[in-house]
């Protein structure tokens, strides 16, 4: 049985520390996150610099298909860098010479744009204030992409809820499909490739930052030999009811409309798949190679083979799943996808669809990859340049640039799915409706008796005994609804344990 | 492509409304087009100076 689809995602940013001859992306992220917690208020009166993330209940290694592959590397997990929990839910920190931002949890596409878009303005403040902490000529950049067009690359990753029952193997198979045909709108689009064996120039222009780095079907590994299907089994919820699935496959989008169906279809995509609705396989016979026929394609009207020996293309592959997830709408209702939004979801896709198989073009407004192929396309033409060159190399990183005056997503015209009043709301005010308004809330109300946090609990030193861990282990409990009034009603943390009952 | 049109099995009011939606689409063709042009126009002046040492200098350590 689908399960209300809690939902969020992590950006890792490119990071570039201009003005001097020894960058150190490390020290350059904690700079840069410090920078910013100061600038924002957070304390750092009590020798730490905010409320610390609480790594008691972190097992990257533990894989969903209940076995550990010999020779599989299970990620690290980094606990010295800085790692702080803002008063939005979201998690600030340094991850593999990243500075990453988590969403909150979120129950619907809507709220994960807007915690994005939040993340998005808490990084362009993150370079103001770090601009100010440097010596002159020194700054900070931050770039919203996945790629460094040499070979490297870092990641936005999504994560969904999903019911622990569900047959891991229907969910690789089934989320597979989507992955590799989701990308003819997802994508954030990038010049040249970098697939192993490939040269940069063996492909002008392709829909993705991120398909040329996929080399296994489903595996544990993050970092490297990465897999379409990722199998960290780390619910950060009650493990016997509750599977997160940890999506690793999709680009970081500049475009709110290209992240606003990146998470709604697949939260769809899934509940389809534990409620078992799909009505036919769409099994690839070789999904690897598939995820960058479809990215290194601009025609989207490559023939995809399927394991039954028929064909299919990826625009085709879209309509099908579409249309059974209007379907499953129809007859299971949106409560378990996101409410109305879900209908919002349908009615975009199906519009996507139609622009993409009309002339893509005409999704400028909406879609990264065609924004950024129709920019440096009119670039190249006026200046009649060859892909190669290095100002069209420069426009696509610049595309991603975080400095609103110089980022190129910023001036193409983008549809905007949350406003920026709203979204700077969001960098301080948590979700209403998941668990991080608990987790929030008590950030802005009690942070002084807040001694550490993670995805699902927190713990308190309220000044007498031992310390008071308090567990979250559901997603969608502790919300406006649940514990709103009894905030308002208490004026200290004591209290506020005292009326929980613990 | 007769496979996909099946699927979608558009109602006749959808596709008489398509039909009619054609020239509007044409002329936001030719908006988009000037918008480009304006685009690229000004565009010059914030692209990063020297593209080729920007490109190179561009270098990320692998993350997840």
């Amino acid at each position: 049985m689908a399960v209300p689809k809690t939902l969020g995602i992590e950006t890792e940013y490119g990071i570039v520390h201009k003005g001097t001859d020894e960058p150190n992306p490390i020290a350059a992220s904690s700079v840069l996150i410090n920078a910013y917690l100061h600038d924002a208020g957070y304390r750092t009166d009590t020798g730490h610099e905010s409320v610390h993330w609480d790594f008691i209940d972190e097992t990257p290694g533990i894989d969903a298909r209940g076995y550990a592959p010999t020779g599989a590397m299970p990620p690290d997990v980094e606990t010295h860098l800085v790692n702080a929990v803002l008063t939005n839910g979201a998690r600030y920190y340094v991850d593999h010479a990243h500075p990453e931002l988590s969403t909150p949890e979120c129950a619907d596409a809507r709220s994960v744009v807007l915690y994005d878009r939040a993340a998005e303005l808490i990084a362009v403040r993150s370079m103001q204030a770090a601009a100010n902490l440097l010596p002159p000529g020194e700054e900070l950049v931050l770039y919203k992409n996945n790629s460094d067009g040499k070979g490297n690359s870092y990641g936005c990753h999504e994560n969904y809820l999903v019911d622990r029952s569900t047959p891991f193997g229907r969910i690789v198979n089934r989320a597979t499909a989507h992955f590799i045909t989701r990308q003819i709108y997802t994508g954030a689009g990038k010049v040249g490739a970098e697939a192993p064996g490939m040269s940069t120039d063996d492909v002008d222009f392709q829909l993705t930052q991120r398909a040329d780095f996929f080399e296994e079907e489903v595996g544990l590994e993050t970092t490297l030999k990465r897999p379409i299907i990722n199998t960290r089994d780390e619910p950060h919820a009650d493990a016997r009811k509750y599977r997160r699935l940890h999506v690793i496959v999709g680009d970081a989008n500049p475009s709110q409309v290209a992240t606003f169906l990146k998470v709604g279809t697949t939260a769809l995509v899934l509940a389809l798949t534990e409620d078992d609705a799909f009505t036919r396989d769409l099994t690839f016979r070789t999904p690897v190679p598939a995820m960058r026929q479809v990215s290194h394609d601009m025609s989207l009207r490559q023939a995809l083979e399927l394991d039954d020996g028929s064909t299919i293309t990826a625009l085709e592959a879209q309509w099908e799943i579409l249309d059974q997830s209007k379907k499953y709408v129809e007859a299971h209702g949106t409560d378990n996808v996101g409410g109305e939004t879900a209908l919002d979801v349908l009615q975009r896709w199906e519009q996507v669809l139609a622009g993409l198989e009309d002339d893509p073009m005409t999704l400028a407004g909406q879609l990264d990859w065609v924004a950024k192929y129709r920019l440096l396309n009119g670039y190249r033409e006026r200046h009649e340049l060859p892909w190669s060159d290095a100002r069209l190399r420069a426009m696509d990183i610049q595309y991603s640039d975080m400095r609103p005056d110089k980022s190129l997503a910023a001036r193409v015209g983008l549809e905007t799915i949350v406003d920026d009043a709203e979204a700077l709301a969001a960098t301080t005010e948590p979700p209403h409706d998941t668990r991080a308004f608990f987790r929030g809330r008590c950030l802005q109300k009690f942070p002084a008796a807040v001694v550490a946090a993670n995805w699902d609990s927190l713990v308190f030193d309220v000044g007498t005994d031992a310390l008071r861990r308090v567990p979250m282990m559901e997603p969608l409990r502790g919300t406006e609804a649940h514990v709103g009034t009894l905030f308002d009603e208490c004026d200290s943390a004591a209290e506020l344990l005292r009326r929980l009952g613990n | 492509m007769a496979e996909r049109e099946q699927i979608r099995k558009p109602a006749p009011a959808e596709r008489e409304t398509e039909a009619a939606e054609a020239p509007a689409a044409s002329e936001r063709a030719d908006e988009l087009k000037a918008e480009l042009d304006d685009l690229l126009d000004e565009i010059d002046e914030v692209l990063e100076t020297n593209a080729e040492d920007f490109v190179k200098s561009y270098i990320q350590k692998g993350g997840q």
